[in-house]
Parts: structure tokens; sequence; C-alpha cells
């Protein structure tokens, strides 16, 4: 019983719970990037392998011209480039979007450990100076609120971002003309077309803009969180990502509340130290929530009804 | 006449698409204010034409004008501003948003940076529906609403666009008789307040009850221009098949003999759980056709595939001579002696990456005749056997070794009938055995279902076309809401049963 009430105690500490918010971030950006390019009806597996390439290249511009916000930048456009393949495979031709997204994640994961090798010499390409880095942000006043201060206004500047973008994607989608659209394309293709909306436009915009968010989560994973690039470094959390998106039902704030769920799990892993549960064990649990969400003991959870068929104009 | 009168006017359409020249130098004009139908069998071409017309497929050449005006039309989008909208035959909702919404998409009103504006869209309906007296809440789910009044959306949404020349392809397919008078009716208001109408059918009685003019298409060509009050079926349906087609079906007083199929008290379950069938009997004798009049969805499907072994019944039995089958599956009801035409040809009936050799077999591979010890295939008596169904039921293909995929709906279906009546079954159940196919198929299949009825099986006939039921069957029992309300005479008069068939007249008696 020893491991439960260590849990027990961790979960009223302000870093847990800030360490959790951080850890969900670096779900939800991907996660909205996901809930864009499935609403537009084009499944997209990618986002581990667009954050990865983010992340690689966001610290291979720190280190060429130590400006956190430029190498921000760089890792954006990268992984929309990598999200623009995706897009070009699946809506152009027409491939299973399944196999492209995996073959992007293999891709990734090869394409950044050979640049490494090449450009460094090295597995591990090297540190970026701490100065260099995505900053944290203490809100003035705010972050000396007890316990809500710490949690929620001492932060990296991307977990900002991200809740603004949460926001943001929300309320476009549902709320606007814009996402009307976004939506229309995903549900009815055909419906849309003849409605006069170009369809591969707000495919295209939508899958490039999920490589954009994946782009951004695994610029805050290199240069915000470790300061470095390690093989691999995303580790799973673009295909958790996607989890928490099925989970929250294609739904940007559903998936957030999933983010922080499984955030609160990874939180609770990197805590394993003062615990005394197996880590492994904790690192199954996102992976058994998403099988229990999947077999729709939580509610069934209907996808686009478009999601992953190609377009086909003149088509019935 | 001057080009000044024409709505349309398309002149020389040429569209080859791979292996078909879909259409041939086709001329196609539309008077202003008229109502044109477009008739001819599947693959004659009309679709393509409208789909040029409404900007959805390129032509390879040819040119439109509309309204007198030599245009160019790259996309849905020209047309809409032309004026042009198009009703489609699988209808181009989105079950998840509102009515309003539907009606919006691509023109909706804005308030802020971008923001969906609900009351204006509503004002902009409510203003539409009351202009043309077409009723429709536009917060409703279009998911939640009836075929027709989805029907209705999609009208109302094409006039929001600001159509004058309204394409509808194929509309009554989906409506009952009630909601076909209900759109004629529509229709004929529109005219008056100044709309053109295309109207595309292949059912030619409607054709001849809406219609000003007509253009007739067969194989990519138009064979034919014809004024509706000056014509009749039998022309219009000779042009279409192009030789001289039999629209009645020909058949001699039935001579039912004993009782073979005894459904008594049968209940059953939609797949979400939804009663269906709320204590249905009847008798089946050798020798008749029973036909199922009754709108779509109202259990006749449930009843169908309780009775060929594929949907478990929740009580009731069935009875096949003396031997009760309630519990038999489709293999052991197939070894019993009943055949199944299902209605979902494409999806029940075949294997569509199959050949027809295979598919000839289908359900049947393990009896002697084609495999020995239900193991290894008999590829030559295979081979042989779907040799002679080609034959004998005319299935239009050149070779035995084609995937069911790339035949016609037609010839698709003449493979499954052949299938089924091929195993010299006791009962026949068919469902929908002409959907979607052409008059001459149509024309085949009803006599083979007339042939097999003389030879001694007992037919249960389910379709949701009216005339079918009427034309071929030898009891009428009507269904409504998962019960058999009435059994009917052939010649019940269509009035009567399509009272029936929507909950209201009087039962006759021996219903059960």
């Amino acid at each position: 019983m020893s491991g439960l009430e260590d849990i027990f105690r961790l979960l009223f500490t302000a870093n847990l719970w800030q360490a959790t918010l951080a850890a969900a971030v670096l779900l939800l950006l991907p996660a909205l990037g996901g809930v864009i390019s499935e609403r537009s009806g084009v499944v997209n597996i990618a986002m581990e392998g667009m954050m990865l390439t983010g992340a690689f290249f966001a610290v291979v511009a720190d280190l060429a011209w130590h400006n956190a916000w430029l190498a921000t930048g760089v890792a954006v456009l990268a992984g929309a480039l990598m999200a623009t393949i995706h897009a070009v495979v699946s809506i152009q031709f027409r491939a299973d979007q399944i196999v492209s997204g995996i073959a992007i994640n293999i891709f990734a994961a090869g394409l950044t450990v050979f640049l490494a090798n090449r450009i460094y010499g090295l597995q591990d390409v090297g540190h970026v100076g701490p100065t260099e880095g995505l900053p944290n942000i203490d809100v003035g006043g705010l972050d000396q609120i007890p316990f809500f201060g710490k949690v929620l206004f001492q932060q990296n500047v991307v977990v900002y971002m991200a809740l603004v973008l949460l926001v943001l994607v929300h309320v476009v989608l549902f709320r606007t003309r814009l996402g009307l659209r976004i939506r229309a394309v995903g549900e009815h293709p055909q419906a849309a077309d003849t409605a006069g909306i170009n369809v591969y436009l707000f495919r295209y915009s939508a899958v490039i803009t999920s490589g954009l968010l994946s782009g951004l989560a695994g610029a805050f994973l290199a240069i915000g969180v470790s300061n470095t690039f390690v093989p691999n470094m995303t580790d799973g959390r673009g295909y958790i990502a996607l989890a928490a998106m099925i989970f929250g039902k294609w739904t940007p704030l559903g998936a957030f509340i999933a983010c922080l769920i499984f955030g609160l799990g990874q939180a609770i892993y990197d805590n394993n130290s003062v615990i005394h549960v197996s880590p492994y064990l904790l690192s199954m649990l996102p992976y058994i929530l998403t099988l229990v969400v999947l077999a729709g003991l939580v509610g069934r959870a209907t996808p686009p009804a478009a999601d992953g068929l190609p377009y086909v104009p003149g088509s019935e | 006449m001057n080009d000044q009168q024409l709505a349309v006017d398309m002149r020389g359409i040429t569209k080859q698409f791979p292996g078909v020249l879909a259409n041939n130098h086709v001329d196609f004009s539309v008077r202003q204010g008229e109502i044109h139908a477009l008739v001819g069998e599947n693959g004659a071409g009309k679709s393509t034409l409208m789909n040029i017309l409404y900007g959805l497929i390129p032509p390879d050449s040819g040119e439109i004008h509309i309204n007198g005006k030599h245009v160019h039309i790259g996309g849905p989008r020209d047309a809409i501003a032309l004026g042009i909208g198009m009703v489609h035959q699988h209808f181009m909702l989105i079950p998840v948003f509102s009515v309003g919404e539907n009606i919006m998409l691509g023109r909706e009103p804005a308030t802020g940076p971008d923001f969906y504006d609900h009351a204006r869209a509503r004002a902009a309906i409510n203003e539409l529906t009351k202009r043309y007296g077409l009723a429709l809440n536009a917060d409703a789910r279009m998911g939640d609403l009836p075929v027709g009044l989805q029907q209705r959306a999609e009208i109302v949404k094409v006039l929001y666009r600001g159509a004058n020349i309204l394409i509808l392809d194929e509309p009554t397919g989906v409506l009952t008789p009630q909601e076909t008078k209900e759109l004629f009716v529509v229709l004929r208001d529109l005219v008056k307040s100044g709309k053109t109408i295309v109207f595309i059918s292949h059912k030619l009685k409607e054709v001849l009850e809406i219609s000003d003019r007509i253009t007739v298409m067969r194989r990519g060509k138009v064979v034919g221009h014809l004024t509706t009050r000056q014509t009749n079926e039998e022309e219009i349906a000779t042009l279409m098949v192009g030789r001289e087609v039999l629209l009645r079906v020909d058949k001699k007083p039935a001579k039912p003999g004993a009782v073979v199929m005894q459904v008594e008290n049968i209940s059953a379950s939609t797949d979400r759980g939804v009663p269906a069938l709320k204590g249905v009997s009847f008798e089946l004798r050798q020798g008749e056709i029973l036909g199922i009049a009754g709108i779509e969805g109202n259990g006749q499907s449930e009843m169908m595939e309780v009775l060929a072994g594929t949907r478990p019944v929740t009580g009731g039995r069935v009875l096949l001579g003396s031997r009760d089958i309630t519990t038999y599956d489709a293999r052991t009801e197939r070894d019993a002696g009943v055949a199944f035409i299902p209605e979902d040809r494409r999806g029940t009936g075949l294997v569509l990456s199959f050949s027809i050799a295979e598919n000839s077999i289908l359900g049947r591979e393990r009896s002697p005749k084609f495999s020995w010890h239900e193991f290894v295939l008999r590829l030559v008596a295979i081979r042989e056997w779907a040799r002679r169904l080609v034959k004998e039921f005319d299935v239009r293909t050149p070779s035995i070794d084609v995937a069911a995929r790339n035949l016609s709906g037609g010839n698709q279906q003449k493979v499954i009938v052949a299938r089924e009546m091929g195993s010299k079954p006791k009962v026949l159940l068919a469902a929908q055995p002409t959907r979607g196919v052409d008059i001459g198929a149509i024309e085949f299949i009803h006599r083979r279902i007339v042939q097999e009825r003389d030879e001694g099986t007992a037919v249960l006939l389910v379709s949701a076309e009216l005339d079918e039921v009427r034309s071929l069957s030898d009891r009428i029992a009507v269904m409504y809401e998962g019960r058999i309300v009435s059994i009917e005479p052939p010649d019940a008069p269509e009035e009567r049963l399509g009272l029936l068939m929507t909950g209201g007249g009087q039962a006759r008696e021996g219903a059960a």
C-alpha cells in the first residue's frame, strides 16, 4: 500500500501539477494538430515524426544562431514540411493515410539520427545553453498565488502559447465559418465541394497546420524542456497525442482533458524516485486508458465521417 | 425559337472516360420556365452531362450557353454564380450539422471577424421557406429528418444560392408516393415563380406527369427530343433501351399449391436494438408470389434477414414445411431450400473482387457438385456451371473470369439472380430485385421471377417500388411499422395501398 500512499501525497504538491501541465502541453500541441487534420478528413498519425523533426531542427538552429525564437520558427517550418509530405501523399496521390503516417514517423526517426551523425558526428548533439532555450516566464503577481500560482503562472512561454491556441482552435472550429467549412470537408467532401468549398485547399491547410503545431511541440521539448537533442526523444508522445485526440472525441477541449490525464501519468512517472510503484507499470497507464477509450467504454467516439477517405472530385 | 428563351443550351458536348465515351456530341437545351426531363438508362450519360453543366467534370469539347450567353464553367462555384443549382441523387447533406448550417454552407452569414451568424442564417431560411411554402426547421439536426424533408432542405439550399436553373438528379428514387406528390407540388410552384427545372429520372410515369419536354439519352448520345404531351411510356422506353420493351409483366394467374413457409408472429430488432418486427405472420404457398409493399424502413429488410437466417428473432417461429427453421443460420437455410436475393447486391450479394465464376457458387461451395469432400473445389465443374448461368441469364460479360466489380449494376444483379434461382429453391426471397437496374434487365428479371413461380417456387418479394409489387404479386401484404397491416389482392387500388403504407386505411379480413 505504500506505493499508493506515496502517489496520494504527491498529488498535493504544486510541483507535480506544474509538471503535469507542462507534460500535457507537450501532448496538447500535436493533439490539436491531429484534431484539425482529422476534422478536415485526413487521418494523421504522423505527429510523432513531425514533432521529432521539429525537435531536431530547433536544436540545430539554436546551436547555429543562438536564438531560441528563430530556432522555434525553424522547428515549426520543419514540422510543416513533414506535414506537407503527408498532405501530398494522402490528398494528392490518395495513398493510404495510415501507411503514409507510419512512413513519415520512420523517415523522421532515421533522418534526424542521420543528420545528427553527419553534422555533429555524435549521437548526442550537445547541449543548448540555458540562455538560448525557450524561457520560463513567471507572470508577475499571479505567480505568487499559493499553489495555483506555481502550477499556472510559473511555466514555459510555450505553455501559455498552447493554452491560447487551445481556446483559439476551439473557437475557430465550432464558432466560425472557417471551422464550419473545415468540418464540412471532413464530414462530406462532396457536399462541401458542391457548395463551392475548395476541399483540397482546406485539407492541405489543415494538415500543414498540424505540422506547425507538432513542430512547435518539438521545439518546446528540445529547447524548452531538455535543451538537447537525443535520438527518438519524442518517445511516443505523438502517438499519445493521437490517443488524446481520440479520447477527446476529436474536440480540442476533450483532447486537453485527455492530455492532462496523460500528463499527470507522465509527471507521476517522472517522480518515480519518490514513490514506490514500478515506473514501467506507470508508463503503461496512457496506453491502457487509450485502449479503454477505443473499446468504447467511455462513450462511443465517432470520428468525422470522411476521416481517412481521399476525395475524388465528381465521385459520389 | 430564339436563344433568349433558352435557359440552358449545351452544344456538342463530348466527354471521354477511360474505356467509355460518356457523352458523344450531346446537344441539350432547356427553355426558360419549363420542367425538362432528362431520361436514359444507367450509364447513358445523363449524370455526366449534368455534372459537366454543374462544373464538377470538365468536358473534352463542346459549348455551354446559359440564358443566351456563352459561358465557361470551371467548377461548382462558376455554376452557382450563373444561377445553376443541383439537387444530387445522393444528398449532399451533412447529418451531424443543423439544417441551417447545411443550407448556409459555403455562403454563411458572418459577424465579427468570422463568427457564424445563427440569427441571420435562421432569418434567411425562414424568408425562403415562407416565399416558396416549404416548411422547414432551421435548427433541427439534419440526420434526424425524414428523407422527404432532407430533400426539401437540399432544394432550399439550392434556392438560397440564388439558383434559377435547378437540376434534380433522380429526386424521387428515395421518396414515398406521398412525398413524391408533395415534391411535384413544390416543383410546379417553383416553375410558377420563374424557375427552370431539369428533372433526371428513369421512372417514366413520373416523367410524363411532371415534365413539359423530354430528352432521351442512350449510350452517351441523345436519341430523342420529345414533347411530353405528344408521347407515351412505350415510345420513351423504346428510345431508352433501343428496342421494344415490355413494360407490363406478362403472367398467367397463379396456381398456388401447398403452404411451404409459415411465419408465425415473429419479432426482431434492428442492429441498434430497436424493435423492427412486432409480430409478423403470413403463409407462403407453392407457386405464388407474395409481395410486400411498404415504405422502406418499416421492417422489410429485417424480415428478409430473419427468413434468410442472418438475423436472430426475438420471438415467434418460422416453419418450412413441417420443419422449424427459426434458429437456422444462413448456411442451413440454404441447405433447407431457401434462396435469398439480398437488397444490397454490392455489399451482401457479391464479393466484388471475385470473378463471376466464383460468385456463381457463393454459399454453395460445399455442395458435392462443386467440391470434393467440402474441401477441394471442382474448378472445371464450377466454370461449366458459371458459363451455363451466364448464358441462361443473359449476363453481358466478356468472360466468366471478369471480376464482379467490373460488371454493370444490371449484370451484377443477374449474376445473383442466376445463382439463387440456379439452386432450385423451395422458397425464393427477393429483396429489391431490380433496384438501380436498367429497364432491359428489369424486364428480364421480372420474367424469370414469374417463371420461377410457374415452376412451383414460393416467392416472397420485397420492393420499395409499388409498381413492381403490384405488377408481380399474386397477393400483396402491406407492412407498416413492423407489422403486416393488411393482405390485399394484386388489383388493389394504388391509393388504398398508399394509405395503408402510411398507417391509414382499414385492414381487410385475414390480415394478421
